[in-house]
């Protein structure tokens, strides 16, 4: 079985993430632009992060097997900062529709505060000029009463509820997110958001349609194979087969393929590893290390 | 030429090649109130919009290229590439300090793709001068299709660059292997000092027991002293035809007093008479095609 994860923070991951995941079936990745773990004090440090974005950790991806997209935005916590996040915003029409970034995201509310919510509207909007789906992060303190307003204030902007992505949704909000026509995310991370028999509950309940699981792997205590892991804990519990393809890959292939970017064709007829490569000169390999060539493309061995 | 007088012709030439949504996007673009935003989203989207097919260009557009601008050649360019070209033009703040912020900004933003079309369109921005530093840090890349594009088929460096930023590009095309006959005005920005270069360069290549392309004795000719005699000698005498063919060429060019003789002592001398059989465009195209 192939898997996509649409919401996973690679730049803080080792390579040893990257063949586990394709080990397990992972082809494609999404990686929300977000914050570092500590506030930037630069427009600088989110320009040269979101060139990151779209520039190495996609070369680093490929060189593992694994396709790289990401979504660009302003994050929740760093649109306090008001003055910052005015450059930011002036930063953000050179990056949305870069090569291999398909939607304006992680953006939305942390603590729900007016400068969150100037920067959630106005990135609404970019959104919505652009064409491209939004990816929402929604709140952990107040998280019924954020998700709600995320929603709310994205049908003010006028957004069709089928290019946005809720994400990190609970038992306590999926009924909302799926009866107003969203995408409803849940991100399976140990002790903090969801753990993945609760997750096989919840399709149970609500079945697979526009459920999407991902890991939001990052730099903290969490786990780059959440959603394999939690794929097969479903097939375990006797969730189909269909079921699982939809949760763990396709619903997330039709929500963000509406940016166009990311056609099943880019993984499917992926060319091989080829670790003797190289991105503006610079390879992933260090001194002495053996590149890993493939002679032929499947992908899960 | 005025700026202005580029954007008929750029469209003209890019028009036909779209499909009818990419025409619509283009004409909408380009007609659209301008601001920042409109421009940055439309200069980076670009692909999605036109696709990133290489442009069908004729002889006689070549030419109408040359006319506007003596030099600009779109016979590589792309799609895409040429959209973001007429884009830029389109919005071109008019101060060089404006100019100067517009530039800094996408190329420090920039992907591969953007930094091509970027350094391709240096020859047709106005304020030439102060793209200098500009193109010499694009000389300096590691990607070879942004070096392609400030390198090859491209007039800037030969009408802006200084000698020795010149010299660069030609010995960056020589190491990497780049097509040589492709670089806009070789032959009248050759110099003693980049002669030099090629003629050290060439000994550690032997040295090592390796060859380079005979196109770098395009670049000597009339350079040669008495001190090269024995490598003119030893390159007319090579298995390599591109390389005997090379130095006879280039020894036609040198005022030396053996350089007659070297020629007649050799049988590959005969060739250069026939033009149309040996030129340096013809050395350049086989010693890139194999
Ligand atoms: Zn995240």
């Amino acid at each position: 079985m192939l898997f996509i994860d649409p919401h996973v923070h690679m730049t803080s991951r080792t390579t040893d993430d990257y063949e586990a995941m394709r080990n397990a079936g992972v082809v494609a990745v999404i990686e929300p632009a977000f914050w570092m773990g500590q506030p930037r004090t630069q427009v600088g440090t989110f320009q040269d992060y979101y060139s990151h974005l779209i520039g190495f950790e996609r070369f680093r991806a490929s060189q593992f097997g694994i396709k790289h997209y990401c979504t660009i935005g302003l994050n929740s916590k760093e649109a306090n900062n008001e003055a910052l996040a005015e450059e930011v915003m002036e930063l953000l029409p050179l990056f949305v529709y870069k090569e291999g970034v398909v939607g304006v995201g992680e953006i939305g509310y942390d603590d729900q505060t007016a400068a969150e919510d100037k920067y959630y509207r106005l990135q609404l909007e970019l959104a919505k000029e652009a064409n491209l789906p939004v990816q929402i992060h929604t709140p952990h303190r107040d998280k019924k009463k954020g998700t709600l307003r995320s929603m709310e204030v994205a049908l003010e902007h006028g957004l069709e509820p089928s290019m946005v992505i809720v994400d990190h949704n609970n038992e306590e909000t999926v009924q909302d997110v799926l009866d107003r026509g969203f995408w409803a995310a849940f991100t399976i991370y140990p002790h903090t958001k969801m753990g993945n028999e609760r997750m096989t509950e919840i399709v149970k309940q609500y079945g697979p349609e526009r459920i999407i699981i991902n890991s939001a792997a990052d730099w903290g205590i969490s786990d780059p194979l959440a959603v394999p892991k939690t794929a097969q804990l479903m097939l375990e519990r006797g969730i189909s087969a269909e079921a699982v393809q939809l949760v763990a890959y396709q619903n997330a292939l039709v929500a963000f393929g509406q940016s166009g970017q990311m056609p099943e064709s880019d993984w499917l007829t992926a060319s091989a590893i080829d670790q003797s490569q190289k991105f503006s000169g610079n390879s992933i390999l260090r001194g002495g290390q053996t590149p890993k060539v493939e002679t032929d493309s499947s992908i899960i061995r | 030429m005025p700026v202005e007088a580029y954007q008929p012709f750029l469209l003209e030439l890019l028009l036909p090649q779209l499909s009818e949504g990419g025409q619509a996007w283009i004409r909408k673009q380009l007609t659209a109130e301008p601001s920042d935003q409109v421009f940055y989203l439309a200069f980076t989207g670009a692909p999605r919009f036109v696709g990133k097919l290489p442009l069908r260009v004729t002889t006689k557009q070549v030419a109408e290229a040359n006319r506007l601008r003596t030099g600009f050649n779109p016979q590589n360019w792309t799609a895409d590439q040429l959209a973001r070209t007429a884009l830029l033009l389109q919005a071109l703040p008019a101060s060089p300090h404006d100019l100067t912020a517009r530039l800094d900004r996408l190329f420090s933003t920039a992907d591969l793709g953007e930094l091509v079309a970027l350094y391709a369109a240096l020859p047709l921005l106005p304020h030439p001068q102060i793209h200098v530093k500009r193109a010499a840090e694009g000389v300096r890349t590691t990607m070879t299709a942004v070096f392609d594009a400030i390198a090859l088929r491209n007039p800037y460096p030969h009408d802006y660059l200084s000698e020795e930023a010149w010299n660069q590009l030609v010995l960056k095309a020589v190491f990497n292997a780049r097509p040589l006959h492709q670089i806009y005005g070789l032959e009248e920005r050759r110099n003693a000092p980049l002669a030099r270069i090629l003629f050290d360069y060439a000994h550690e290549r032997w040295a090592a027991g390796r060859t380079l392309t005979p196109e770098v004795w395009r670049l000597v000719g009339p350079y040669l002293t008495d001190d090269h005699r024995a490598d003119m000698q030893r390159l007319l005498r090579s298995d390599n035809l591109l390389e005997a063919q090379a130095a006879a060429l280039a020894l036609t060019e040198s005022n030396t007093s053996w350089a007659t003789e070297l020629l007649n002592q050799h049988p590959v001398a005969r060739q250069i008479n026939e033009p149309e059989v040996v030129s340096w465009q013809s050395i350049g195209e086989s010693a890139y095609a194999s």
